[in-house]
């Protein structure tokens, strides 16, 4: 998995390619949240993103309780539609922002 | 039924990806559509982490993983087997997946998530051993539900 950054003033979009699992999911769970300490707006673009797993999921949700707690964003885009059944299957669809 | 996977490795996250490369091979190979490859190598690894993280408590102990294909247009059977202490994952309680993100506990997805996509699923403890089974179809009908 590789995370790539982009910032736009107080919008930090990370771009993210490859398996969200076990042994990469902390590394996003890192770039989240130093995203919320640059920005009050994480983009998440999901685009080259096909495989997410528990612990991916658990990446997304310290994110979300973080912009939540900051008073910030957390939005994802390009979600494919096999992430999107384990967004749904796990009530992540209506829990995160999803674009 | 043959047997496509015979692994015998230390169970760590170190080792999931000798697995999850092991049986993807042989999926690609029996021609499983790409959506439901992934959701079988999903289960994998979440019943393969929990034996890393919990069997052998702070021990480090083996874990086999087996990979059989049944019948035509084919039912993919995976095994997961480990001597740690006795545990029944599927008796854990499925997660309220409709609380809010302040309301949720981080964690509990992963059995859930093997419940919700596997056809079949089973846990035997048998001669010492946590016994785990997932069944999934991999003919390309599959793909048409997924």
């Amino acid at each position: 998995m590789t995370i790539s950054e982009t910032r736009q003033a107080d919008v930090v979009q990370l771009s993210v390619e490859g398996r969200v699992d076990t042994n990469t999911s902390p590394q996003l769970q890192k770039s989240i949240l130093q995203a919320f300490q640059k920005g009050n707006k994480v983009v998440l673009d999901l685009e080259k993103v096909d495989y997410v797993s528990s612990s991916g999921l658990r990446a997304l949700l310290i994110g979300q309780k973080t912009a939540n707690s900051k008073g910030g964003s957390m939005k994802l885009v390009h979600v494919c539609s096999a992430v999107m059944k384990v967004f749904d299957m796990t009530g992540f669809s209506k829990m995160l922002t999803i674009e | 039924m043959e047997r496509m996977v015979d692994l015998k490795l230390q169970a760590s996250n170190d080792t999931l990806y000798t697995v999850l490369d092991a049986i993807e091979a042989h999926l690609t190979k029996c021609g499983c559509p790409k959506s439901v490859q992934t959701e079988i190598l999903v289960a994998v690894e979440e019943l393969y982490v929990n034996i890393a993280s919990y069997a052998y408590g702070d021990k480090k102990g083996e874990a086999a993983v087996q990979m059989d294909v049944l019948g035509d247009p084919g039912r993919c059977r995976v095994t997961l087997i480990d001597h740690g202490m006795p545990y029944n994952p599927l008796e854990k309680e499925d997660p309220d997946i409709t609380l809010s993100a302040e309301e949720r506990g981080i964690g509990g997805l992963g059995i859930y998530m093997v419940k919700q996509t596997m056809d079949h699923v089973e846990y035997r403890y048998e001669n010492g051993c946590n016994i785990l089974t997932i069944e999934k179809g991999i003919g390309p009908e599959e793909n048409a539900c997924g």
